[in-house]
């Protein structure tokens, strides 16, 4: 009993708690130093042989994840829990105690007291708790032997602040954690109309089963024009058993959640090959076609023929493309299409509508976190505790009217667990009050 | 007129709204009082202008986008959360010798994001990652937390000042508040900064989920917050709990200060982070 005794007042101690703290701070500033998650050859290079197995040996390059850190995290929730548990059963009782039944003699020795003596003509007309009521304390009352007793207080429950806001740092816990069990991380490449129904896990490469399919309709980058990126965007269809239920955009910072998955604007590529979509004047439907750079490709039933033949690019980004077009035994036309600026083209007689551009691919993070409303529940309460543990004192006020001595006093005392000189004018503003009622 | 011209004005109103402040500690004129405040009231309301119309001028470049995005503009909004904090302290306790100690401080910050060659002061266009409310709502809330922490470490300053003086109740050390209003005012600007710190981790970690899909990967930045947090927590405790108060408290408000500039500064040039500002 006594081993257990001592573990638990230390886990309760609040020097525990900075003791904590001080070393999770100090810790977490190695993982700000040495680069995280790099390979074993990485650190070698860096630091030497000798360092590097030292490293492996305390987990430091994944240092956040490591048991050490774990534990002196799980130190701090073992501390914040005992620490709860020894300390919330006495804020509530103060937050929910009958403050009615405290007797005239402790409210009269509370600091700050004051008392008046009563005519008996004013004690048997006085009433306590209307007094208060008026000066803006709604109060209860209570009669008590010849005791007439009234109470009233304010923001009571401002005791439990603190613990709201030690709880909401264990639900933010239990959020990571369920995110850490049950969530999925990973990231897709989908090249511009192809379709993946899976998608590849962030540490392990492994694939995971979507339970839909994705399809990529188009990737576009926009630019500023300075040539500062502007949008990356992603325009993607859900698929289910064949039929497409979902079309949507993807931007960064504007993600889409379907059946639990989240799926994020990461990055993307270019290929060299291009995306030309034709429309001739007076079809209802037209033709996607994917063209390797430089290969002639046959659209038969409408007997045309057609390729891209030469490009311009700034960097990896092709800004125009030459194309090469026949239709039916008309001899060829060649022009230039700038990328994506979709145009009418006349050949063999007739117009079609004419896209090139050039074909990406979408980089998409995927993500499934069930746990991120626990986490934001916990943000959230830790912001609402924090505002009552700071901006709210538990103010209490009692007037009671007693006997002593064979003499009928009015009794005043106030007390407040924080911000006292506040409590003090209020008290100040009730005496003045209480000297009106007496005097007339 | 335009934004940077205001901002400059402001720049050097500031420094007067200082050297009146100093003034009035130093010559214990009560006259300058209402002078020094009606003047640094002006030169925030400059600053105040000078930021919407910042934001203006990014409509008229067609790049809208509020004026919190990069470094130069949040040293900017620094010191205007600065100095609207330090009047409402002001207002509130009704002393005003702090100004000498928290008007240097918006002077500073903006002299620095004037002249110094490290940052642009350019009306650049957001990139994807940054076009974000959460973001806005970052920067805000972040920086109203490291306003406070910059008075309390300023009044912790004046504690240990008051503190070291032969006769705390004559000269310069005279003129200081009292120790125990001092240690009051430290206290609950410290807490009023750790809510506001709060509130700056939990958005930014929104934006980040909403920007790449985790909403804590342990960059330096993110990190270096975390300690920060940390170290005002522990303060908090130490004070709440272990009784510790006056110079203790005051000391660490000023190490306190240091850890947020070192989050806020030193972390963009000494560390390499992944998503430190403008990089993504
Ligand atoms: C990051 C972690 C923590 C945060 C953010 C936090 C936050 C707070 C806050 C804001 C207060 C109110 C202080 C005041 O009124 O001035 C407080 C009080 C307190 N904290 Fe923590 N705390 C943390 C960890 C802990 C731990 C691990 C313990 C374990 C012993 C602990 C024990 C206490 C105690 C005993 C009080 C005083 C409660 C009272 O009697 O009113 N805290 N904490």
């Amino acid at each position: 009993m006594k081993p257990f005794q001592q573990l638990w007042d230390i886990l309760a101690s609040v020097k525990l708690a900075i003791f904590t703290l001080f070393a999770l701070s100090i810790t977490a500033i190695i993982g700000t130093v040495i680069p995280q998650g790099e390979q074993a050859s990485f650190y070698a290079d860096k630091y030497g042989p000798k360092m590097a197995q030292f490293f492996q040996i305390l987990d430091i390059p994944e240092m956040y994840g490591s048991w050490w850190f774990l534990a002196l995290l799980t130190l701090l929730v073992a501390n914040l829990v005992v620490c709860s548990i020894e300390r919330f059963p006495t804020a509530w009782r103060l937050a929910t105690s009958d403050n009615l039944a405290l007797p005239a003699e402790r409210v009269a020795k509370l600091s700050g007291s004051r008392n008046w003596p009563l005519t008996p003509q004013q004690a048997e007309n006085i009433d306590p708790a209307a007094i208060l009521a008026g000066s803006g304390w709604p109060a209860e009352s209570r009669r008590e032997g010849g005791e007439l007793r009234a109470f009233s207080q304010r923001g009571r429950w401002s005791r439990l602040g603190v613990y709201i806001v030690h709880t909401s740092i264990l639900v933010i816990f239990v959020g990571a954690a369920v995110g850490d069990i049950w969530g999925v991380k990973g990231s897709v490449m989908l090249p511009e109309q192809v379709t993946a129904d899976k998608i590849f896990a962030s540490k392990t490469r492994e694939p995971i089963d979507l339970g839909f399919s994705l399809r990529c309709d188009s990737f576009v980058v926009e630019f500023y024009d300075n040539g500062m990126p502007k949008t990356y965007r992603s325009r993607v269809t859900i698929i289910e058993e064949g039929k497409e239920v979902l079309t949507s955009d993807i931007e960064v910072n504007r993600p889409l959640i379907y059946r639990g998955f989240t799926f994020y604007q990461s990055s993307y590529r270019g290929y060299q090959d291009f995306i030309l979509l034709i429309q001739g004047e007076g079809d209802s439907t037209g033709g996607v076609f994917t063209l390797p750079f430089q290969k002639q490709e046959l659209w038969q039933e409408k007997g045309l023929q057609f390729g891209v033949v030469n490009a311009e690019a700034v960097g990896q980004r092709v800004v125009r493309a030459k194309l090469w077009f026949k239709a039916g035994e008309a001899p060829a036309v060649i022009e230039w299409f700038d990328d994506n600026q979709p145009r009418l083209l006349e050949a063999g007689g007739k117009q079609y509508r004419i896209n090139v551009k050039q074909m990406y691919a979408t980089g998409l993070q995927v993500a499934k976190d069930p746990g991120v409303w626990i986490v934001y529940l916990g943000c959230g309460l830790m912001l609402i505790g924090l505002a009552m543990a700071f901006f709210m004192a538990h103010h209490r006020v009692w007037l009671y009217r007693s006997e002593e001595g064979g003499k009928t006093l009015l009794v005043l005392a106030g007390n407040s667990n924080k911000n006292r000189p506040a409590l003090a004018k209020k008290l100040t503003s009730l005496e003045e009050a209480i000297d009106k009622t007496l005097r007339g | 007129m335009d934004s940077s011209q205001l901002l400059g004005i402001t720049t050097f109103t500031y420094l007067l709204s200082a050297l009146l402040y100093v003034a009035i500690l130093v010559f214990q004129n009560p006259g300058l009082g209402r002078v020094a405040t009606a003047f640094t009231v002006i030169a925030w309301l400059v600053q105040t202008v000078g930021i919407g119309l910042r934001w203006l001028e990014s409509y008229q470049m067609g790049i809208g986008r509020a004026p919190l995005t990069n470094m130069y503009e949040s040293v900017v909004f620094f010191a205007w959360a600065i100095v609207i904090f330090y009047l409402a302290v002001e207002w509130k306790f009704k002393v005003k010798s702090i100004g000498a100690f928290a008007l240097p401080l918006a002077f500073f910050a903006m002299a620095y994001a004037s002249f110094s060659t490290e940052i642009s002061k350019g009306i650049t266009p957001l990139i994807p990652a940054l076009q974000s409310n959460w973001l806005i709502a970052h920067v805000v809330t972040c920086f109203i937390g490291y306003a406070a922490f910059a008075i309390a470490a300023a009044l912790g300053c004046m504690y240990l000042l008051k503190n070291a003086a032969d006769n705390g109740n004559s000269g310069l050390a005279g003129r200081l508040p009292e120790l125990a209003l001092l240690d009051d005012i430290i206290h609950k600007t410290m807490i009023f900064g750790f809510i506001w710190l709060s509130a700056g981790i939990i958005t930014g970690a929104i934006w980040a989920n909403s920007a790449w899909g985790t909403y804590w990967s342990w960059d330096p930045k993110e990190t270096w917050s975390l300690i920060t947090w940390f170290f005002y927590a522990i303060t908090l405790h130490a004070r709440y709990t272990r009784g510790w108060s006056g110079p203790r408290i005051a000391i660490l408000s000023i190490c306190g200060l240091a850890v947020v500039l070192f989050t806020y500064y030193g972390v963009n040039f000494l560390l390499s982070g992944l998503h430190s500002y403008g990089s993504s």
